[in-house]
């Protein structure tokens, strides 16, 4: 029993060791981190919006994390802005980095399509503006009625991808998330990169 | 940055001080004295030399000579039939959370070149059936079959009757549980949002219940031991109990780590499930069945141990790897690439034993289920092992991540390798616990080849595409839809190789299910790959 006991204290200290590595002193480290001042909280249907973004699992295939252009220069030259510091991600409770570019970074999203219109459309249905895009359709995110009321979001879509008759209407979870894509906007200096970038705005796909 | 370079450099120089009064410690206490003779604590008196595979004890080439061999092979029978409920409930759940697995990564491999199949309902949207797969196969299958062996191997390795089984049958309706409402949580869009947590947070806690409740039967089995050395097999699992359930515990605390921190807090644990927790079980068993199925003792069995201690140093820090070029300290990065680099040196210690023990012995591939499943997931282990340690390489790493390269090689260490060595285990243990033949040989060696060809085209395929994605992605040159239009043929391929897999799995279910019911013709003969040559050995 003393030398089973052994191993498993042994290997509980190893990994008490990593944590303190791996999580505790970068917690410490990046929670003095300074948070740019032009970065704004979420209001709360954007943070509505991230709900519905994690909760259809977004993160899946796309990543909010564009890398420093010395190392990885594909991101920069694609228009996703300039690499991300701690100090953006203040308010990402939990944080949507993302691993999978199955589809295109979204750190600048709203920058890259402010339109809400845009951004609607394409959660419709992503083939109804970029031709051969993979991206589901969110088809239940939206209503459709035969004679929209008052303050319904009519979203119009182009016609093959529409309905025969009637129109197409974003519900809050369309609204809130859209909302979301729209504040993805980090085009803002950040203060601890050595140096200002001059201006990252190319819209692109 | 200053003082915390400074912290880890104390902390280095503290730790390496400790490691070598250890050092110096277990070398004059005679720690290392076990030599070849540790070895052989898995066999019999007597039974070195003759395989143990895949037969009823009835059936057992060896038997035993004298009274105290005789009585030997009796004790494991007695050790085999204690864990019997406790293994039966965790096998039996991990098969059915394969069977739902599959089908949710076939579905989400299928919406990845259809996107509007099945996409009116947001119960079966990508983004919600894929985690699904994840977590069904990660903690339903994979985890509740470690679990099942480990509880199989645990009264074998200590040479006793399981102790406390009933809290491991426990602990499996409460892990059922937290499966069936974690897994509902996802579907129905509460998930936590995190890679490899999506469980929300208050579900979690059943996990942490349930594995615990599986290390009191280990803590009291070990208790009553009859052997006076712990096989390598046991340190392993024993260390993958403790380490599990301390990981899941911290990286679910909720509302502790925002932002970036919950980046890094997210992939310690992520990889940490694969290095400290499905990584020891598999490596584990692969020490018990290759041994055991050859007659003969791993070829060095000091490697073994250094390979263990040097697997939880390295491994537990690697996770970092997967935020190269993302917003963190660089040191930190870097920290997590030189254990990626130093994990070699516990892959190839294990290599040179699970594959060294096979020299001279790959005949016995051709009839054994068990070897051929266990070894070729050994073998796969030690591939996907180095592969990782090169992707963890800034130079590699910005070219692979991001891209279903990582994917591939996900798929090779958790199938490949970890679910090879579990369908291995499972074909050695089920003809003892029910006291069956497995009925149909031929259903092993189809579901063999259909896993086997189905995860071949699957890596290749995304191995290939996800390289060629990755450079492209470096070069704003290539338009994005272009690099989409490039993997289209990739991620067809892989729903070909995902449905082989699956099918193979019906297979293996199908099987497993005839097993418990007892059906097909009773045999005197163990069921191998081809009929076994006459011969005593």
């Amino acid at each position: 029993m003393k030398r089973a006991l052994a191993i498993m204290v042994g290997a509980a200290l190893i990994l008490l060791l990593a944590t303190l590595t791996l999580v505790v002193m970068p917690y410490l480290q990046m929670s003095a981190e300074q948070v740019p001042p032009d970065l704004k909280p979420y209001t709360e249907q954007q943070l509505h919006g991230r709900q519905v973004y994690i909760a259809n699992g977004c993160v899946y295939c796309h990543s909010q994390q564009p890398r420093d252009p010395g190392f990885a220069p594909g991101d920069k030259d694609r228009g996703w802005g300039r690499p991300s510091v701690p100090g953006d991600y203040a308010y990402d409770e939990p944080h949507l980095l993302g691993t999978m570019r199955t589809g295109p970074d979204l750190f600048n999203i709203g920058a890259r399509q402010p339109s809400i219109d845009w951004q609607l459309m394409h959660l419709y249905n992503p083939r109804a503006i970029i031709k051969g895009s993979i991206m589901p359709s969110y088809p239940f995110l939206f209503r459709h009625v035969d004679e929209p009321t008052e303050g319904d979001k009519v979203v119009s879509i182009p016609p093959p991808y529409g309905p025969e008759s009637g129109k197409i209407v974003a519900t809050d979870e369309a609204l809130a998330l859209a909302e979301y894509m729209l504040a993805l906007d980090h085009t803002y200096p950040a203060p601890t990169l050595p140096k200002q970038q001059p201006k990252s705005e190319e819209p692109k796909e | 940055m200053t003082p915390t370079i400074a912290v880890l450099l104390i902390i280095t120089f503290v730790l390496s001080t400790v490691g070598l009064l250890l050092l110096i410690w277990s070398i004059a206490n005679n720690q290392f004295s076990h030599g070849q003779a540790a070895a052989r604590t898995i066999f019999s008196p007597g039974e070195e030399g003759h395989s143990e595979d895949p037969a009823r004890p009835a059936d057992q080439p060896f038997t035993g000579n004298t009274s105290e061999q005789t009585e030997a092979i009796e004790a494991r029978w007695t050790a085999d039939q204690s864990s019997r409920t406790a293994v039966l409930t965790w096998l039996s759940s991990s098969v059915f959370w394969l069977l739902l697995g599959s089908f949710f990564g076939l579905a989400s491999s299928i919406k990845m070149h259809l996107p509007e199949f099945l996409a009116a309902s947001e119960f079966l949207t990508f983004g919600r059936i894929r985690p699904v797969h994840l977590n069904a196969v990660t903690y339903g299958w994979a985890s509740m079959a470690g679990i099942g062996v480990a509880l199989f191997l645990i009264p074998r390795l200590f040479k006793t009757s399981l102790a406390g089984g009933k809290y491991a049958v426990l602990g499996g309706f409460i892990w059922n549980i937290g499966l069936v409402l974690g897994l509902s949580a996802i579907t129905l869009g509460l998930s936590d949002g995190e890679e490899w947590l999506e469980f929300p947070w208050q579900i979690d806690l059943l996990f942490v219940v349930g594995g615990a409740l599986c290390a009191i039967p280990l803590l009291l089995t070990a208790a009553n031991r009859k052997v006076e050395h712990l096989y390598v097999t046991s340190w392993y699992l024993m260390a993958a109990l403790v380490w599990f359930p301390i990981l899941f515990l911290i990286a679910n605390l909720p509302f502790a780590f925002p932002g970036a921190s919950g980046a890094t807090v997210n992939w310690w644990f992520a990889h940490n499930v694969l290095g400290l927790w499905v990584t020891p079980i598999g490596i584990g068993i692969a020490y018990y069945m290759i041994p055991k199925i050859l007659g003969r003792p791993i070829i060095s069995y000091q490697l073994s141990l250094i390979g263990f201690w040097s697997l939880a140093l390295f491994y537990s820090q690697v996770g970092i790897h997967h935020l190269i070029g993302g917003p963190i300290p660089t040191w930190l990065v870097t920290l997590s690439i030189v254990h990626s680099v130093m994990m070699s040196i516990p892959v190839i210690t294990v290599a040179i034993n699970h594959h060294g023990t096979m020299m001279g012995n790959f005949g016995r591939l051709k009839d054994s289920p068990t070897l051929r499943f266990v070894w070729i997931g050994a073998l796969m282990y030690t591939v996907a092992s180095l592969q990782g340690s090169m992707e963890a390489l800034r130079s590699i790493n910005v070219i692979t991540h991001f891209t279903h390269y990582t994917v591939a090689h996900a798929h090779l260490g958790m199938y490949a390798f970890l679910s090879f060595i579990l369908f291995g285990a499972v074909y050695f243990i089920m003809p003892r616990l029910t006291n069956w033949e497995w009925p149909w040989r031929r259903l092993i060696s189809l579901h063999f080849w259909l896993v086997s060809i189905g995860i071949l085209i699957y890596v290749v395929s995304l191995t290939v595409a996800g390289w060629k994605q990755g450079v492209a992605l470096l070069d704003a040159a290539m338009p994005f839809m272009d690099i989409v239009k490039m993997t289209l043929p990739a991620l067809q391929a892989r729903t070909v190789g995902g449905a082989l897999m699956t099918l193979g799995h019906l297979v293996f279910a199908f099987h497993f299910i005839a097993m418990l019911m007892h059906r097909g013709a009773a045999t005197e003969q163990p069921t191998l790959f081809r009929p076994a040559k006459e011969t005593t050995q």
